[in-house]
């Protein structure tokens, strides 16, 4: 059961640091909303 | 009556009755009162949904070389009226030139947009949905049927260790972020058509706006959970003859006694290999969805298969078709995973006693294993002797 609660708060870590890591790449796609400069494409 | 012709005629009916009506082509259409334009059969045609071949139209763009005098009509854009223009525009044959820069930003009408649309709200809905449906009513008539397969005789009290934390983490990993990207990508694909009529679009916009951050940034989760399943595993995944032995006994659901297994069985290793090839397939169609207009596979791939198979799929695609065959193909993959991880996660809880204890803690039942994993517990046991001698 801690495994599973483990790996569970693990995917929501990854998650979270997906879209920090992301955006420091530049990936506009990962921004909820538009800006002058960073269009959501999706 | 024989059950097997019985079996097909049910599906034969249930095929038709469920089944849009197949595509015929629509006839021959005599054009020249128009010149060679659209005429009303056609338009009558395409209302019939037959099959209607657009070349008279995608292929009727004007010409350059029939330039007629400035007096005349048509003089200011040469031979080319406004309609061949858009038609031009439509199917992707234009020579534009654009301010503006970026992926498919000289794409201005995308012929193909349509289909992909009724596609996914058509037959991806109608028959993922029913697919989901349908093997959650035979898993139930299988619960009724055959009952929670039980440990003969009753369990042993003493347990042996199944799977290392390690290989816990990378299941639950794979499976929690599975679930997650499955529930927000049915979300997503059918929230609209299913959702909005109950909560209304208020609600819905925040629920597919959390729908769509977990969907694509938990995703990395699963392709991580993916590589560490099959790092772990796959020396024990390889095929044998063990395994048609134990599909020939159907895996012992049914009648008396186990068939042998070593650590996985072949019904273990279907779902391996499934997750494996499926999800490897279901991430890179995800990737190319994430990263709009970067990633580009289909046309590559019609390209081998019509190579290998003789196949007529096109080769030349245009971004948004792309986008396009990814999400179409994300969604599918993604239902036949669906489909099959559901029967794994019921025979992993509810459908069999003892089961769940490999995945909870990691330590089984010894007489569980002995039942389903025979030769695993003897290669253990073997092994722990060989240690302490």
């Amino acid at each position: 059961m801690k495994v599973m609660l483990t790996a569970f708060v693990a995917a929501l870590a990854i998650a979270y640091g997906a879209t920090v890591v992301l955006g420091q790449m530049g990936w506009s796609s990962a921004e909820q909303t538009s800006s002058p400069t960073s269009v959501r494409l999706d | 009556m024989n059950i097997k012709f019985f079996g097909a005629a049910v599906l034969a009916l249930f095929t038709c009755v469920s089944s849009p009506s197949w595509a015929e082509d629509a006839p021959a259409v005599d054009r020249t009162a128009t010149g060679g334009a659209q005429t009303l059969q056609d338009i009558m045609a395409r209302q019939a949904e037959l099959k209607v071949d657009e070349t008279f139209r995608s292929g009727n763009l004007g010409a350059d070389n029939a330039v007629p005098a400035a007096t005349e009509a048509l003089g200011a854009q040469g031979g080319r009226s406004d309609a061949d223009t858009y038609r031009a525009i439509r199917y992707n044959a234009a020579d534009i030139t654009l301010q503006a820069r970026g992926p498919a930003a000289d794409v201005l009408i995308q012929d193909g947009g349509m289909r992909w649309y009724e596609l996914r709200e058509g037959p991806v809905v109608t028959y993922g949905g029913g697919a989901l449906l349908g093997m959650l009513g035979l898993l139930v008539i299988f619960y009724l049927v055959r009952g929670r397969i039980m440990i003969d005789g009753g369990p042993a009290g003493t347990t042996i260790e199944r799977f290392k934390a390690i290989e816990r983490f990378g299941h639950w990993l794979l499976a929690g972020s599975f679930v997650a990207l499955g529930v927000t990508g049915l979300l997503t694909l059918m929230g609209r058509s299913f959702l909005i009529p109950v909560i209304g679009h208020d609600a819905f916009a925040s629920i597919a706006a959390l729908s769509k951050w977990v969907h694509n940034n938990i995703a990395w989760a699963f392709m991580l959970g993916l590589v560490m399943t099959f790092v772990m595993w796959i020396a024990h995944n390889i095929p044998n003859k063990l395994d048609w032995q134990w599909i020939k006994a159907g895996g012992g659901i049914f009648g008396k006694g186990h068939p042998s297994a070593k650590k996985f069985n072949a019904g273990q290793k279907i779902i391996f290999w499934t997750v494996m090839l499926l999800g490897a397939s279901v991430s890179l169609s995800g990737l190319s969805l994430l990263f709009p207009f970067e990633i580009f596979m289909f046309a590559d791939t019609f390209a081998v298969i019509n190579s290998v198979f003789g196949t007529d799929f096109p080769t030349v695609l245009a971004p948004h078709e792309e986008m396009q065959f990814a999400n179409i193909w994300h969604s599918i993959v993604a239902f036949v995973m669906m489909v099959a991880i559901i029967a794994h996660i019921y025979i992993g809880s509810v459908g069999m006693e003892g089961a769940y204890d490999a995945m909870g803690n990691g330590q089984v039942d010894l007489e569980w294993a002995r039942q389903h994993h025979d030769l695993w517990v003897a290669e253990v046991e073997a092994k722990q002797k060989g240690d302490q001698s």
